[in-house]
């Protein structure tokens, strides 16, 4: 007699497939923000899947920082244009020219994203927006709906949030409302290593381990390129690192590492015992509840 | 094997040790990054605690940690070479019933928390009976604190036999009992010394070893379909596939199936994936079916087998949890609903009684229903639904009712039985 049990990728998959799907049918305008980065990856390998035979119905979207891996950007231009997607790129930097937002002293720009985001979702008239957040990956996104609304100005707010019972998902929203949607939710980051893998799916090489030119600041390491320029007093080094989340260049560090196959990468993350945020982001050491401030002005 | 998917909702209070069962969990399978553990300590010394104060880590959003309480459902992660686990961790309070309804929806396993030195609780009975109301097939009674029990036997087989006489009035299919200390691991993930008279297996083997397939059913066909596929591209000209996640059942190419609420017959063509054809899919599959024939299908429709149909029916009898804090349940107001991929509205005919969740008792003769609270609804809808009770199937057993004037969800139902014809 077969099992019927479905392995946990395979769940995982299906209920990402089942969101996906659930959106398609019932907003207006849907799009997916696609940053060239692992998880948005994976989630548009999953959309793919969602629709097949036919091609995905929506476009996708990158805030692009301008501070951005340039092979990331190189991935995400091919990987749009060989599923025949629509890609619209809102430009940080071109919104700090037009004096929409102003460069912050840390030289991070995390934060104006969010409105360029907003700017950009607006004029195209999108109603929900496919953002690669898990739960695993920090306290605040541990609390947020799969659909999540966000009001006419884009905002969060956690203390209203829609009960979001079995997969009965609520996607009504009044014009100008919009939902934000993770499909990812469930997974972890070990998960979406383990999907990398299993499937197949090509990724960026800063991924994967190789000798790189860094540079040690606050206990993480960078490394040297055209945003991570030597101060004074400093040294570089070449190191084997990878990268383990893909952040602006000038504030993404690498970690220290061996895994040059996506196989040894699984490997070394099931043994990581830092998180992935905590490990290589900068810009998220800012407060206990930094990314709960983002997400309530509106960030992904 | 491949390892498999188990979700768990636990739900409790600061004080009843939950937070520090599911910090346990976590690091003891070495779920818990140093980092957050590290956080952990550094906030716990902060704000003056002697130990370290676990819920931190759950307790993510600015309001709940300025005020020391857990608000809303958490999820949190970890996998040991046998399974994953998603838990639901939700508060305990009565104020945080929906959240723990919510949590409990999607539960293969329900947690239970009793404090030894307590015994059963009015809140512990409240979480057995909402826990039994949403369907969780298991029920884990965790009896904590044994250590400050002296790890007595007798204490636990006190609160065993009071909590197993409770049991009796909810339909529950599998209940276990298991004695521990979260706070020094005994019985979490490795058996207890301590208390060699229990023979039973810790909690962790206990979750990993717990038999979930045949809690799905796999009888009755029910496919809501979610999504037409047309590629309209040459090659794919006439491609016309019905896209969904399988309910329940089990279904092949080949099988006879009719298609609701047309009442049409045909057969089974092909059913795809992207990955290519399936020889059979089953819950919770995600997949494409192509039918011989066509028909005239769309979202919100059901695949069935012609001899083994949901009733379609309009008048609904429903257990129902009241979600929203703007207005209450009220009588003649009409809302919209969503049961599987189907949207229709639905107008309050009656509300027969509330439940105090508490005691059980039926309270009749209520104006309407609050935040939290539950009760036993008929409904109308606008058109017709294609329902199971939610005894015999979570998926089409179960919607949601939608306030049309906020957009808010507002309600959570449980479909009792068919009523009307």
């Amino acid at each position: 007699m077969k099992s019927h049990v479905m392995s946990q990728l395979a769940a995982l998959e299906a209920e990402s497939i089942h969101i996906f799907r659930e959106v398609a049918a019932e907003m207006e305008r849907p799009c997916l923000l696609f940053s060239g980065g692992k998880d948005s990856i994976v989630m548009l390998h999953v959309a793919r899947k969602a629709f097949a035979p036919a091609p995905i119905p929506f476009p996708v979207m990158h805030v692009d920082t301008g501070l951005n891996f340039a092979e990331v950007i190189a991935f995400r231009d091919r990987w749009a244009a060989q599923l025949g997607l629509r890609l619209v790129v809102a430009s940080v930097q071109d919104a700090i020219e037009r004096g929409v937002v102003k460069e912050e002293p840390n030289g991070s720009r995390n934060r104006i994203q969010t409105p360029v985001l907003l700017e950009a979702a607006a004029r195209e008239k999108f109603d929900a927006l496919f953002g690669g957040g898990r739960r695993d990956e920090e306290k605040a996104r541990a609390k947020e709906r799969v659909f999540s609304f966000r009001d006419e100005f884009g905002q969060w707010d956690p203390k209203n949030q829609r009960p979001e019972i079995w997969s009965l998902y609520n996607g009504r929203v009044f014009p100008g409302e919009s939902i934000r949607v993770f499909p990812l939710s469930n997974w972890t980051e070990l998960d979406i290593w383990s999907y990398i893998a299993e499937e197949e799916i090509e990724i960026p090489s800063l991924y994967l381990a190789s000798e790189r030119e860094v540079v040690e600041r606050d206990g993480m390491l960078y490394a040297v390129n055209e945003f991570v320029v030597l101060k004074s007093g400093e040294t570089s080094q070449k190191m084997s690192v990878r990268y383990r989340t893909m952040g602006d260049a000038n504030l993404t560090a690498a970690v220290e590492s061996v895994a040059d196959t996506v196989a040894k990468v699984v490997e070394e993350i099931a043994a990581a015992r830092i998180t992935e945020r905590g490990a290589t982001r900068g810009d998220d050491k800012v407060s206990e509840a930094a990314m709960e401030d983002r997400k309530k002005e509106g960030y992904f | 094997m491949e390892a498999d998917l188990l979700r768990f909702a636990t739900a409790g209070s600061v004080d009843d040790g939950k937070s520090t069962l599911i910090g346990r969990l976590l690091f003891d399978s070495k779920s818990l990054f140093s980092d957050q553990l590290e956080s952990v300590e550094r906030v716990s010394r902060e704000r003056g605690h002697e130990y370290t104060d676990l819920s931190l880590l759950t307790d993510g959003l600015r309001a709940e940690r300025e005020q020391g309480i857990t608000i809303d459902v958490a999820y949190r992660y970890f996998a040991t070479p046998r399974r994953k686990f998603i838990i639901a961790d939700t508060p305990g309070h009565i104020q945080y019933t929906r959240n723990m309804v919510t949590g409990a929806s999607t539960a293969d396993v329900a947690l239970v928390l009793v404090d030894a030195r307590k015994g059963m609780t009015e809140q512990s009975r409240r979480h057995a009976f909402i826990a039994t109301l949403l369907g969780v097939p298991h029920m884990v009674v965790c009896v904590n604190k044994m250590d400050l029990v002296d790890w007595s036997e007798e204490v636990f087989e006190n609160i065993r036999r009071e909590f197993t006489e409770f049991a009796a009035r909810l339909r529950l299919r599998d209940l276990t009992f298991i004695p521990l200390s979260a706070l020094s691991g005994d019985n979490v993930v490795t058996r207890s010394e301590k208390m060699i008279w229990f023979d039973g297996a810790p909690l962790l083997s206990h979750l990993e070893r717990l038999h979930v397939a045949s809690d799905r059913n796999l009888v009755d066909v029910r496919f809501p379909v979610q999504y037409v596929v047309r590629p309209q591209s040459h090659e794919n000209r006439d491609y016309r596939g019905y896209a969904g996640t399988i309910a329940s059942g089990v279904l092949k190419p080949g099988d006879r199936i009719r298609a609701l609420p047309a009442g049409l017959e045909t057969e089974i063509a092909s059913i795809e994936t992207a990955d290519g054809p399936v020889s059979e899919a089953y819950p919770p599959m995600a997949v494409t079916i192509t039918l011989k024939d066509e028909i005239d299908i769309s979202r919100g429709d059901m695949l069935c087998r012609p001899n083994n149909v949901p009733a379609v029916m309009q008048d609904i009898d429903a257990q129902v949890c009241w979600m929203d804090e703007s207005a209450p349940l009220t009588a003649g107001k009409t809302y919209a609903i969503k049961h599987t991929t189907r949207w229709a509205r639905a107008v309050v005919k009656q509300i027969d009684y509330r439940i105090d969740i508490n005691t059980l008792h039926r309270v009749e003769g209520v104006e309407g229903l609050t935040l939290n609270e539950i009760g036993r609804i008929r409904l109308r809808s606008t058109k017709p639904l294609f329902v199971d009770p939610y005894l015999s199937n979570r998926q089409t057993g179960a919607f949601i009712l939608v306030d049309e004037s906020t957009n808010r969800t507002v309600a959570a139902g449980m479909i009792v039985r068919e009523s009307g014809s």
